[in-house]
């Protein structure tokens, strides 16, 4: 009999429920057999011209018609699809009734081109200014863009879908948002304020601007012939990361209300631990103690020491800065362990699925856990000997896995780091 | 098993030890309260014509961001805010002490995304103009856009910007959601406290309301304020809100936190909830609105309200059938005074009330409808009110300290 509270006397959070959306297909099932098997979900773009970019290719989810696009619509529908697949897994409540909140993480929203250009063609004039797109803005004849616009928008149906309780929160802590998104669903857990919590991370964000926006300051790879080999986390050649779609979803319960409903234990959230970096808008402290910081605080809130960590699914972005960053963290908190502990990154796969990334890598690691098996981090031809990590290279490795450690780091300082376990520790 | 049933320690009790304010009637407590007590209001009717908005009132943003370097990653929401979380760090007493600082967490309510008016007007005129080739955007994004205003229009990056000039460095969230994200920022910051998983937490927002790209999102549902200024209660004629810029930024404490540092408090939060009514049916958002009020727990009568009411409908007229069910309260309206200042409404009205608890008087009314009436006495519970312009719905409950 395991006991139903933590070594902290708080209770103990399970996974009962997990859905993945990635640019490698829909469901843990299809997304799992291309992940061990190597399979990359970058591709060149082709939802919108590409002439004159530096990048031009991404892990876009080209396989879910929305109509009429928006990044908004492909967020919402990535978000649906994953959290149903979650829902389902867990049995949990009834159709439309899930007895908890939400926590949505999901990119910042905002009107996107094809709106701005149709508004400009209704002012009708060739001398257009903002007050010309006010003037042909109200009426009504648009209601449904100020709905489709509003940040509380992904939030308003997912809680109507799913039927959640209480108010719906949509967070964004930059890439690590899915994180923070499940690390919200523990708290509320432990404080005992409710039995579950639908955790759910979600970015259909490859649209034009907003990859121009990143490649701007610089962050996203020019490798993009081909593109399945631009992202390559940890590699001595690696030159920024490749941009993604997806979305995470998560079942949180408390261990008591899993196993009084006898419902599948798919693994257990150890720890969650955060810290923020004041050093840089988009660079990481030089000495790297807010990220060992965050380290240690997640080793602390799951009461385990670096050594019973056996992987680490890193955030791995592919950028020179993070990669560079992250094996300084962990080193300086693992110690000789850092050389040992197999560490793979999904990125090199699915890309940064930015605010999904920590919602998806956090259902891969529970994959992990149950197949006992690392996925790999393709494209790792050239290692960057000034990383040395246990990398998993290119090919799926069979493991003992029994804690994985899982990262997300993100502009404006934003760190997150998870603990997953399969059983209570 | 048996450890299920250990105790779960009392919940701590909260105190706000800290308010800054900058707002459209100035800057800092005295100014805004002064303001308030001569029933001001500082309104612009032309710069944004047909639209009204409540200009934000200079500040030297460099008392605050000593950064030139800083000012500039930085747009208006961002300046303001990062301006009014650094007086609120002073107000609470903590500015410069790295060691609370540095565990002291943070959780923002934002919007976000002020875009270059220039770039986009210039990009959409070459395309009336009959430049559409396939590329045409690509090239003129690549080359107009400024590289960092990608980072003055991220959500989470107020959150930063505060990191890096105040050094708040816990941990840091940013909740999304219009109005309602000030009210689930300071739901989650008092759930955390209360449950001991922090001890002291920044809560806040900031808004700039002087935006016509923002505008062209609320003119799309019919929603801003036209022509002519008028309080809240008194725009049957012309429904909407006027869109304010303020900053309004509290420090979260417990109880045992505080007095640990000889911190004195403005008030006591004792409850904050939240809810997300579909508003299908006529009378769901009041019943929702009531439902949140029995919630709060115990509230005397003959106290005070200070409500976010934005002056769109049909929200407006649903919160008004619920004031009218509560009318022995004394009723406050910040909407007339500061404009909607959208995610900033709620943490604004916050730090109203700990003003009103803790120097003995809520601000006289400055309405002419007759909803708001006066107050003799000194308060001592005052409930603070969120109802969305389209979805969501809040509310707090504030006290006076003994």
């Amino acid at each position: 009999m395991t006991a139903p509270r933590d070594k902290l006397g708080r209770p103990i959070v399970v996974v009962t429920g997990m859905g993945v959306v990635t640019s490698l297909g829909a469901g843990k099932a299809d997304n799992w057999a291309k992940l061990t098997a190597g399979e990359s979900g970058i591709r060149t773009i082709t939802r919108f011209p590409i002439d004159g970019l530096k990048t031009t290719m991404a892990g876009t989810v080209d396989f879910l018609p929305v109509e009429p696009f928006t990044s908004v619509a492909l967020s919402e529908r990535l978000a649906e699809l994953a959290a149903e697949e979650a829902v389902s897994q867990s049995g949990i409540g009834n159709q439309g009734d899930f007895p908890g909140p939400l926590f949505l993480a999901v990119a910042p929203v905002e009107m996107e081109w094809p709106q701005r250009q149709e508004l400009s063609r209704a002012a009708g004039t060739a001398d257009i200014t903002y007050d010309d797109l006010l003037r042909v803005a109200g009426g009504g004849e648009r209601v449904s863009w100020h709905h489709r616009f509003q940040f509380i928008s992904v939030a308003d149906y997912l809680a109507e879908k799913f039927g959640t309780k209480g108010s719906p929160i949509s967070l964004s802590t930059a890439c690590a948002s899915g994180a923070t998104s499940i690390q919200l669903g523990v708290e509320a857990i432990r404080r005992g304020e409710t039995d579950a919590a639908l955790c759910v991370g979600t970015d259909g964000s490859v649209n034009l601007e907003t990859l121009v926006r990143f490649s701007l300051l610089s962050a996203l790879s020019t490798q993009n012939d081909p593109p399945k080999a631009a992202s390559k986390p940890f590699s001595k050649n690696r030159d920024g990361f490749v941009m993604a779609e997806g979305a995470g979803a998560l079942v949180l319960e408390s261990y008591d209300a899993a196993v009084a409903r006898g419902a599948p234990i798919l693994g257990v959230v150890a720890g969650c631990g955060e810290l923020t970096d004041s050093f840089h808008r988009t660079r990481s402290s030089p000495d790297g103690k807010p990220i060992i910081g965050c380290v240690r605080k997640t080793l602390a809130d799951a009461g385990m020491a670096a050594e019973q960590i056996d992987h680490i699914n890193a955030h791995g972005t592919s950028t020179p800065e993070n990669d560079k960053m992250e094996y300084l963290g962990i080193s300086a908190v693992f110690g000789e362990h850092a050389k040992k502990v197999p560490v793979s990154s999904n990125k090199s796969m699915v890309g940064h699925t930015i605010s999904a990334a920590g919602a998806v890598e956090a259902v891969f690691s529970l994959l992990t856990l149950e197949h006992q098996r690392i996925p790999p981090t393709i494209n790792y031809e050239i290692p960057d000997p000034t990383i040395q990590f246990d990398v998993v290279g290119n090919k799926a490795r069979d493991a003992r896995v029994t804690a994985v450690m899982s990262n997300s780091f993100g502009f404006g300082g934003q760190n997150a780091s998870l603990i997953l376990t399969r059983e209570p520790a | 098993m048996t450890e299920k049933t250990a105790s779960v320690p009392a919940p701590a009790e909260v105190w706000i030890t800290g308010i800054g304010l900058a707002t459209s009637l100035g800057e800092g407590l005295d100014a805004n309260w002064d303001a308030l007590a001569q029933k001001r209001i500082n309104v612009d009717e032309k710069g944004f014509a047909p639209y009204v908005v409540h200009p934000f009132a200079p500040v030297n943003f460099d008392a605050q961001i000593p950064k030139k370097g800083d000012q500039r990653q930085m747009e208006a929401w961002q300046r303001i805010g990062t301006y009014a979380a650094g007086l609120a760090l002073d107000s609470a007493g903590v500015k410069g002490n790295k060691d609370i600082l540095g565990r002291m967490d943070m959780v923002i309510a934002a919007g976000g995304g002020e875009r270059d008016i220039a770039v986009d007007t210039n990009i959409l005129n070459a395309e009336a103009r009959g430049n559409s080739a396939p590329g045409f955007l690509n090239e003129r994004l690549m080359s107009d856009l400024r590289p960092t205003l990608f980072l003055a229009q991220l959500s989470n990056l107020l959150a930063g910007n505060i990191a890096i000039v105040h050094g708040v460095c816990g941990t840091s969230r940013t909740f999304m959601g219009e109005e309602v994200a000030g009210v689930d920022a300071t739901r989650i910051a008092l759930a955390r406290i209360a449950a001991g998983q922090s001890d002291i937490v920044l809560i806040g927002g900031s808004h700039n309301g002087e935006r016509k790209d923002l505008m062209v999102l609320y003119e799309f549902g019919n929603f801003l304020l036209r022509d002519k200024f008028a309080p809240v209660w008194d725009r049957k004629d012309h429904t909407g809100f006027a869109l304010g810029s303020a900053g309004a930024f509290l420090v979260l404490e417990s109880k045992a936190h505080a007095q640990a540092r000889g911190a004195k408090p403005f008030a006591k939060l004792s409850g904050a909830v939240a809810d997300h009514s579909r508003r299908k049916q006529p009378g769901d958002l009041a019943a929702t609105l009531e439902r949140l009020w029995a919630q709060l727990g115990p509230v005397a009568s003959g106290g005070a309200i200070i409500t976010g009411a934005t002056g769109a409908e049909p929200a407006t007229s649903e919160e008004r059938a619920f004031l009218a069910r509560h009318a022995g309260f004394a009723m406050r309206a910040t909407g007339t005074r500061f404009g909607h200042t959208m995610e900033t409404q709620f943490p604004l009205g916050l730090a109203l009330a700990a003003m009103s608890l803790s120097r003995g008087s809520l601000f006289p009314p400055g309405d002419s409808s007759g909803m708001e009436i006066e107050m003799t006495g000194a308060p001592t519970q005052i409930v603070v009110v969120a109802t969305g312009h389209w979805r969501g719905e809040g509310m707090a409950l504030v006290e006076a300290i003994g």
